[in-house]
């Protein structure tokens, strides 16, 4: 199994460590819905090093991202993020990711853990203009530190202005004694904050830096387990989960980071296009329980004639709102916001209703 | 970890209260910590009669499910209400105020069969 190099300090700090995505990670230090509402409410920090970190560059760098993603990468400015995905020819989704604009020719591409290996080869695979393209994966930590008061804590790590940062942009800054470190104001929570790129070496002395600046603010450490049911409470979808490679991006209401426009000729576009146009026979929707139970990943979604009419891709009890919420692929013409629905929760079909994102509103 | 004297255990993380013809069964405080923040305990078996290890419930953490399995055969008599608007009171309390069913002993020998205290201690620290 590999290990982040904040690997010690998770087991000094107390954390329960599983296995996810072939990384030994904290899935929870205190207590999964203090965790939650930490961040929600204060602030806290996630070792999220198992993303995976792609380089793209030179003059060619433009055209190649622009072909394997289906966001409009010439709708980026230098400092500016964009969440987007690779389209995987078939309809699909090979993977979510965000793509940071440096300069035009020098992109900064991040992808989920657990698909390094296959989006690598699906960016090799693709690079027929030969753009200088490198995996810094291995060498390259990452922490999120989120919340209300994230930005605030962290401004005294840095000279450079962040609190006043827009959203979904980046800058390179020296922070914590620690030159060269990317911030952006990213983040996979609802609940604002940033995402700090670093070497290697420098995640122990920059990890420590951040729980001490954040230490009167209230600042803990938070497992994966808060970061999932914090992405559900907003809606987020998690490749593997809501997205995978046989959900299209339309389907899956990522059509706002599909873009139709000229010159975006990405992979799948003509396919995603008329898809657009005439319509999906299901859409990731968001439900609700009415009735007292707890959706999860793979349960059986029905109408009021008993008919089978999707599957649940997440679910869990919100934290905030201390009901049962999830996400669903639902056949159309049960999509409509308000339709009462049965989740099968073990032998019994419980209400449920489709519902607007976020569930959580802040 | 906390593994009170004069409780029977079973290796299912379940502990029993003997009073007498009647039983209290809950989740010990090694199972609470191992699930994590208890968000919904689900019982629609009062009145039923269970075969020891049959399931009489479910008990839901934020990201899992597990069944809950009587430690010895008898009569569900009573599910602690208490838990339907306060399941954390499972993660708080699970040898008190977390109890999870009163149940009625078919067999009371059966308990016999049970860990003790230090049988169960040695299983969960092993």
């Amino acid at each position: 199994m590999k290990q982040t190099a904040l690997n010690r300090m998770h087991h000094e700090m107390g954390g329960k460590m599983v296995e996810f995505a072939g990384f030994e990670m904290p899935v929870q230090f205190e207590g999964i819905n203090i965790e939650h509402e930490t961040v929600r409410n204060a602030l806290g920090v996630f070792d999220v090093s198992h993303m995976g970190e792609f380089w793209v560059e030179g003059p060619k760098a433009f055209e190649l991202v622009q072909r394997i993603t289906s966001n409009d990468v010439a709708s980026l400015y230098d400092g500016k993020v964009q969440y987007s995905c690779f389209p995987n020819g078939e309809g699909g989704i090979v993977d979510d990711l965000l793509v940071y604009r440096f300069n035009a020719e020098k992109y900064l591409l991040v992808v989920n853990a657990a698909n390094i290996d296959k989006d690598w080869n699906w960016v090799v695979k693709h690079n027929i203009h030969n753009a200088q393209i490198s995996n810094a994966s291995d060498s390259t930590s990452q922490l999120a530190i989120q919340g209300p008061k994230a930005l605030e804590a962290m401004q005294s790590l840095t000279t450079t202005p962040i609190t006043n940062m827009k959203y979904y942009t980046f800058k390179i800054v020296e922070f914590a004694g620690v030159k060269d470190v990317l911030l952006s104001t990213t983040g996979y929570t609802g609940s604002g904050g940033c995402e700090i790129y670093f070497k290697n070496e420098d995640a122990e002395k920059i990890y420590q830096a951040v729980l001490q600046a954040g230490a009167d603010f209230g600042i803990k450490p938070i497992g994966l387990a808060a970061r999932d049911t914090l992405r559900l409470e907003m809606g987020f979808c998690l490749y593997g989960n809501d997205i995978n490679d046989s959900t299209s991006p339309i389907e899956a209401g990522l059509g706002w980071i599909t873009k139709f426009t000229d010159g975006n000729d990405f992979i799948d576009r003509p396919f995603l296009e008329k898809q657009k146009a005439e319509g999906t026979s299901r859409q990731l929707k968001a439900f609700e329980m009415i009735d007292k139970g707890i959706p999860r990943q793979h349960y059986e979604v029905f109408n009021e004639n008993d008919e089978v009419i999707g599957e649940v891709t997440s679910g869990t009890m919100s934290p905030m709102l201390k009901k049962g919420i999830g996400m669903a692929y639902i056949n159309k013409p049960f999509t409509n916001l308000g339709t009462q629905i049965f989740i099968k929760v073990r032998d019994k079909k419980l209400a449920a209703e489709i519902v607007k994102l976020p569930f959580y509103k802040g | 970890m906390n593994i009170p004297a004069g409780l029977k255990y079973t290796k299912d993380h379940e502990w029993i209260r003997v009073e007498g013809n009647e039983a209290f069964v809950g989740i010990t405080d090694f199972a609470q910590k191992e699930l994590g923040d208890i968000v919904f305990i689900e019982v629609d078996t009062v009145d039923e009669e269970l075969d020891a290890e049959e399931t009489f419930g479910t008990i839901e953490a934020v990201k899992t499910v597990s069944d809950l399995f009587m430690p010895v055969s008898g009569t569900v008599l009573e599910f602690n209400e208490s838990l339907e608007d306060a399941p954390e009171t499972v993660n708080k309390d699970p040898y008190g105020k977390g109890w999870i069913v009163k149940i009625k002993l078919s067999d009371p020998a059966q308990l016999d069969r049970l860990l003790d205290t230090d049988a169960y201690k040695a299983l969960v620290e092993a």
